[in-house]
C-alpha cells in the first residue's frame, strides 16, 4: 500500500511538471507580446516594451524562464500578477475558486444522488416505468448542451415563473456591506439551485447509463450467485456483493470526470453570470491577460491532479487487487 | 425418508426466442450420505436442475413444476425465507469456475465467516475459528496466514479448495457440486476429487454431483442418472450402470473415455451436437445422433422403464433387449481388452 502511495505520488508530481511546462511553452512562446499587452495593447511605447520585456525576463532562453516560473510557482507560492490589472492572480484564483467548487461540488452531490438511485433502481426493474422513464431522461441528458439547458431554465424557472434569481452569485459569507447584494448562506443555496441543475445534467444522466450497466452486470457475476447459494437475503447480496463491485469503476470515472467537468464549469458560469474560474478565463482571454490565464490554467492542473490522487488512493482501499500490483 | 427426493421436475425459460425446456420430468433421489452423479453433455439441463432445487434461477424468466422433496417439504413452493433458511447450511452448493465464484473485494476470511453468521448467531471469533479450522480441513498451506488474503492471491485449485470449505463450513447435509473439477487442471481435478471423498467420510454429507466426465462419476459416485437433452435417458447404480450399459448414449459416452493405456485413435465420438431446447427433436431426442436409430425412434419418445435384469435400472430406448445386451458386451469386452 505504501509503496502504491509513494509511487502515485511521484507520478503526479512528474505530471505536474510535464503539464505546467506545456502550458508555460503555450502561452509564453505564443505570438502574443506580454510586454505589448502590459503596456496598453497596439498603442504601447517602444520604450515601455523595452523595459518591461528586460524586467519581465522575457529575452531569456525558453528553459531559464521556466525555471523562474516554477521558482516563483513553488517557493514563491505565486501565480505571477495580471498584466492589465496588475492585481496578484493568487487572489484572482482565490476569490473566483470558491464559486467554481460550491459549482462543480453541489453539482458532483446531485449527479452522484440522481445517479445512484436512478442508476440502481433501474437496474433492479429493468424495462419498468422507472427504467423507461431513466433512459429518456438519459438521451435527453446527454444531447443537450449545458449552455441551452441554462438558458430554457432562466426563462421558464426565472422569467417566466419567477421561482428563481435571474443569474448572479450570492456570497455564502454574506455581500460586502455597501453593494446592497443578496448574500448569506440561504441566498447562495438558492441562487445555485439552477446552476446545479444544469451543470449536473449531462453528468447525471451519464452516470444514471453507467450505473445501471454496472450493476445490472454484476448481479450477473458468479459469485453473486455464490452469495443467493450461502443463503444470504437479497438486501445483504446487494450492498455487500452487487453494489461494492459495480461502483469500483465509477469512483475511477468520478476522478477522471471531475476534471472533465471543471471544464463544464466555464459554460454554466457563462449562462448563469457566476464570477467562478471559468467565467474569468474567458474574461482573460478576450483581453489577452495571458499570465492570468495561464494561473487560472496551472491553479485547474492542480486541483485536478489532487482529486485524482485522492480517487487513486481511495480506489486503492476498496479494491484490494489494486494495492499489490 | 430419502433426504432429497426430485418428482417429475420441469423447468422452462422464457427467452426472446420462445421457451426452452431445459428440465423435461426429471426424478431422482438422494439417501443420507451418498453421493448421485448426474452426467451429460454440456447444455442438457444437468446444471439447472440443481438450480431449480436450490432455488437459484432467475425468478422471472422461470417456471418449474413437479416436486423436490427435502426432508419431505417441497422447495419449488417453499417461501423464499425458508429457501435461504435451507441454503448454506443444510444444502449448500459448489461452482464449476472458481476463478470467478468469490467476490473479489472480500478476504477469503470475510466471505467464510459470513456463511457462518447468515445461518449461526455467533461471533465474529467464533465464526473466523471455524472458517480457520474449515480452511485447514480443505488442505491450504499456512491457513492462518492466508485467511485475511483476497481471491486472486490464491489459485484455481485453491479458490476451489475455499469454495468447498465454505460449502461445509455449516456442515450441510447435501453438497451439491456443480462441474467442480471442469476448470481445474488434471492433477488439481484428482486431488480436489480426492478432497471432496474424504470430507464426505469426515462430514457425513450427502453429494450431488453434475459432470460431463463419466470418469468422475465412476470414480466417486454410488447412483447415476444420465441426462440427455433435458431428459433422464439412463438411472441406475454405479456398477450396475458401467457393467451393463442399457442407452446407446450412454455407450457413446463410455466409448468416448480417454484411456492411458489404449491407442488413442481408438477415442471414438458421438457424431453431431445436442440439439437445440427450443426445438426438440420429435421422438427419442437421441435419434439424429443414433447409430442403432429405428423407424419408430424418429416419432414416438420412449419411456424410462426398468430394464429386465434389474427392476432399479431404468432406462429410456426402444432398442430390443437382446441387442442391448449384445452391444453392451461388446462395447465391454472392447473396454476390457484395451486396459487389457
Amino acid at each position: 500500500m505504501y509503496r502504491y502511495l509513494v509511487r502515485r505520488i511521484l507520478w503526479a508530481l512528474m505530471l505536474f511538471i510535464i503539464i505546467t511546462f506545456v502550458t508555460f511553452v503555450i502561452f509564453f512562446m505564443g505570438p502574443n507580446d506580454p510586454a505589448r499587452a502590459q503596456c496598453g495593447g497596439d498603442s504601447a511605447k517602444a520604450a515601455c516594451i523595452t523595459l518591461v520585456t528586460e524586467k519581465l525576463g522575457l529575452k531569456k532562453p525558453l528553459a531559464v524562464q521556466y525555471a523562474y516560473f516554477l521558482k516563483r510557482l513553488v517557493v514563491q507560492d505565486s501565480l505571477g500578477v495580471s498584466y492589465q490589472s496588475g492585481q496578484s492572480i493568487n487572489q484572482v484564483v482565490a476569490s473566483a475558486a470558491p464559486v467554481t467548487a460550491a459549482l462543480v461540488f453541489g453539482g458532483v452531490v446531485l449527479w452522484m444522488i440522481i445517479g445512484l438511485t436512478v442508476g440502481i433502481l433501474s437496474a433492479l426493474k429493468p424495462r419498468s416505468m422507472l427504467d423507461r422513464t431513466g433512459m429518456v431522461f438519459v438521451l435527453i441528458g446527454v444531447s443537450a448542451h449545458p449552455v441551452w439547458i441554462g438558458l430554457i431554465f432562466l426563462w421558464v424557472f426565472s422569467v417566466k415563473l419567477h421561482i428563481f434569481p435571474i443569474a448572479n452569485y450570492a456570497n455564502f459569507f454574506g455581500a460586502p456591506a455597501d453593494t446592497g447584494l443578496p448574500g448569506g448562506p440561504w441566498q447562495w443555496f438558492y441562487h445555485m439551485i439552477l446552476p446545479w441543475i444544469t451543470f449536473a445534467i449531462l453528468f447525471a444522466a451519464l452516470y444514471v447509463r453507467m450505473i445501471r450497466a454496472n450493476v445490472m452486470e454484476t448481479m450477473n457475476e458468479d459469485f453473486v450467485r455464490t452469495a443467493r447459494a450461502k443463503g444470504a437475503p437479497e438486501r445483504q447480496v446487494m450492498m455487500s456483493h452487487v453494489l461494492r463491485n459495480a461502483l469500483l469503476p465509477v469512483v475511477t470515472m468520478l476522478g477522471m470526470d471531475i476534471g472533465i467537468a471543471l471544464g463544464g464549469a466555464i459554460f454554466t458560469e457563462s449562462v448563469y453570470n457566476l464570477p467562478g474560474l471559468g467565467r474569468t478565463l474567458i474574461i482573460a482571454i478576450n483581453s489577452n491577460d495571458f499570465a492570468t490565464v495561464e494561473g487560472i490554467v496551472v491553479f485547474a492542473t492542480m486541483a485536478i491532479l489532487f482529486f485524482n490522487l485522492i480517487v487513486d488512493i481511495l480506489y486503492a482501499w476498496v479494491d484490494p487487487r489494486i494495492r499489490l500490483t | 425418508m430419502a433426504l432429497l427426493e426430485v418428482r417429475d421436475l420441469h423447468t422452462s425459460f422464457q427467452t426472446e426466442d420462445g421457451v426452452v425446456g431445459a428440465v423435461d420430468g426429471v426424478s431422482f433421489s438422494i439417501e443420507k450420505g451418498q453421493t448421485l452423479g448426474i452426467v451429460g453433455e454440456s447444455g442438457c439441463g444437468k446444471s439447472v436442475t440443481c438450480l431449480t432445487i436450490m432455488g437459484l434461477n432467475p425468478k422471472k424468466v422461470t417456471v418449474s413444476s413437479g416436486q423436490a422433496l427435502w426432508k419431505g417439504k417441497d422447495l419449488l413452493t417453499a417461501k423464499p425465507s425458508e429457501l435461504r433458511a435451507i441454503r448454506g447450511d443444510e444444502m449448500s452448493m459448489i461452482f464449476q469456475d472458481p476463478m470467478t465464484s468469490l467476490n473479489p473485494v472480500h478476504s477469503i476470511g470475510k466471505q467464510l465467516i459470513e456463511a457462518v453468521q447468515l445461518h449461526r448467531d455467533v461471533s465474529t471469533r467464533v465464526a473466523r475459528a471455524r472458517a480457520l479450522e474449515l480452511l485447514k480441513a480443505v488442505g491450504i498451506p499456512q491457513a492462518q496466514n492466508r485467511i485475511d488474503d483476497y481471491p486472486h492471491q490464491f489459485s484455481g485449485g485453491m479458490r476451489q479448495r475455499v469454495m468447498i470449505a465454505m460449502a461445509l463450513i455449516n456442515d450441510p447435509d447435501l453438497l451439491i457440486a456443480d462441474e467442480p473439477t471442469t476448470a481445474l487442471d488434471v492433477t488439481t481435478q484428482a486431488q480436489i476429487l480426492q478432497l471432496m471423498k474424504r470430507l464426505q467420510e469426515e462430514f457425513g454429507s450427502a453429494i450431488l454431483i453434475i459432470t460431463h466426465d463419466l470418469g468422475v462419476v465412476a470414480e466417486t459416485a454410488d447412483d447415476v442418472v444420465v441426462m440427455y437433452a433435458a431428459k433422464v435417458v439412463e438411472q441406475a447404480n454405479v456398477d450396475e450402470l458401467f457393467n451393463r450399459p442399457q442407452h446407446p448414449y450412454t455407450w457413446g459416452l463410455m466409448g468416448s473415455l480417454p484411456r492411458l493405456d489404449a491407442d488413442v485413435e481408438r477415442l471414438t465420438q458421438i457424431p453431431g451436437q445436442p440439439p437445440s431446447l427450443l426445438r426438440p427433436p420429435a421422438g427419442c431426442r437421441f435419434h439424429p445422433r443414433c447409430p442403432h436409430v429405428m423407424e419408430v425412434c424418429k416419432t414416438k419418445p420412449p419411456d424410462l422403464v426398468s430394464s429386465p435384469q434389474d427392476a432399479d435400472h431404468l432406462q429410456a430406448c426402444h432398442l430390443d433387449p437382446e441387442t442391448k445386451e449384445r452391444e453392451a458386451s461388446k462395447l465391454l469386452k472392447m473396454m476390457m481388452a484395451e486396459s487389457g
